[in-house]
């Protein structure tokens, strides 16, 4: 059995709304983590990614002038400055289909839709640290690798010529923001 | 097929194919994960829950805020008309406590913002949604939570706001005939687990 030392872990927070903030400090610092950064809009929280470097980035996505998915797409540049592969976690009110899909195809790592429970937030930080996928380069992607099945049941067109990467099998991000936290 | 061709650099493994790369690298949070006896017991989860229900003094008063600020951006509108920001700001105080009313125990009223920012979101009009539906929505919600309806149970919050979403979903569903990707998302289960 594994468990997480979120003691060692920098968590970058970005919310407009100061009480969800609140909720999500509590739950970080109650699950044992130390170092919580906060923002308040993308813009801040991308120059505090640049500053602190942290492990894991939770953020909302309807923000004012900057928000979540803008943010998300900032960070995804592979030749910039900080670490392009930091696992990002979107915590948002938006709770439709195509929501997930736009929040997977700017590179999010995990999807929780609000309301927020401690254990829908611990089991995706537990996903990110313990299985990373690996990330995919195109023209017009880079983030973590969007197949998560190996098994032969996709039937529809193959996208990526020159033969298919290995995938790591796991849930679609869109089966697991159906399922209970 | 195989991978045109293989790097090994700094620890990164990248594997070039026709249209695509694939990078691992590795797990740079590794030195956080530890393995403990299976009968370890030390529940994270728990303890985050008894720290949640601690702030549970404070959600009235923070339902409280989030309210007049819904209050506020809808008299804006109501004074000066649907402009960009004004909606914006109706949406995001919507937004706000569709997210979080049901953490601070309104569950009814995370029901009724969630109709609220349907509407918002897919009316074609603003201007054309039938008779103060917008209002009435907001009006429910200040409602639910100044009665204090916290709990889901039925009576006469659940009715009302069940109510609302209805007008609400038999108006969009009407005004985005021929808006199908509007109709296709207004028709769309929720992902949010009941």
């Amino acid at each position: 059995m594994f468990r997480i030392d979120f003691n060692k872990l920098r968590f970058l927070c970005c919310d407009d709304n100061a009480h969800m903030r609140r909720i999500l400090r509590t739950l970080l610092h109650s699950f044992g983590a130390r170092e919580v950064y906060e923002a308040e809009e993308g813009a801040t929280a991308l120059e505090m990614y640049n500053h602190y470097a942290p492990d894991i980035i939770i953020t909302d996505w309807a923000m004012p002038i900057f928000d979540g998915i803008e943010l998300a797409q900032m960070i995804r540049q592979p030749d910039a400055y900080g670490n392009p592969y930091v696992p990002i976690i979107m915590l948002t009110g938006h709770s439709e289909k195509r929501r997930v899909t736009m929040a997977r195809d700017a590179g999010v790592t995990e999807f929780l839709a609000k309301p927020i429970s401690a254990n829908g937030l611990y089991q995706r930080l537990l996903n990110v640290v313990l299985n990373p996928r690996p990330f995919i380069k195109t023209k017009t992607y880079f983030g973590p690798d969007r197949r998560r099945n190996t098994g032969g049941s996709y039937i529809g067109p193959e996208r990526r010529n020159g033969g298919a990467a290995e995938v790591v099998p796991q849930p679609s991000l869109l089966d697991k923001a159906r399922a209970p936290g | 097929m195989a991978p045109r061709k293989t790097d090994k650099k700094n620890d990164i493994e990248i594997a070039r194919f026709a249209d695509h790369i694939v990078i691992r690298q590795p797990n740079r949070l590794r030195r956080a994960i530890r393995r403990v006896p299976e009968d370890h017991i030390d529940d994270a989860v728990a303890r985050a829950e008894a720290a949640l229900a601690s702030l549970a003094g404070e959600f009235r008063s923070w339902m409280q805020v989030e309210c007049e600020r819904l209050a506020a951006a809808h008299a804006a509108i109501e004074r000066n008309g649907f402009s960009r920001e004004a909606v914006d700001e109706l949406f995001r105080a919507a937004h706000d406590i569709k997210g979080g009313a049901a953490t601070f125990g309104y569950p009814v009223a995370a029901d009724t913002a969630t109709s609220l920012c349907r509407i918002i979101e897919h009316a074609p009009d603003l201007t054309k949604v039938p008779g103060g539906l917008i209002g009435h929505h907001v009006d429910a919600i200040v409602a639910f939570v100044r009665e204090n309806a916290a709990v889901r149970k039925p009576g006469m919050a659940e009715e009302l706001s069940v109510q609302l979403r209805m007008l609400a979903d038999d108006y969009l569903t009407r005004a985005n005939h021929d808006r199908p990707e509007h109709l296709e998302a207004v028709l769309a289960p929720s992902i949010v687990p009941e």
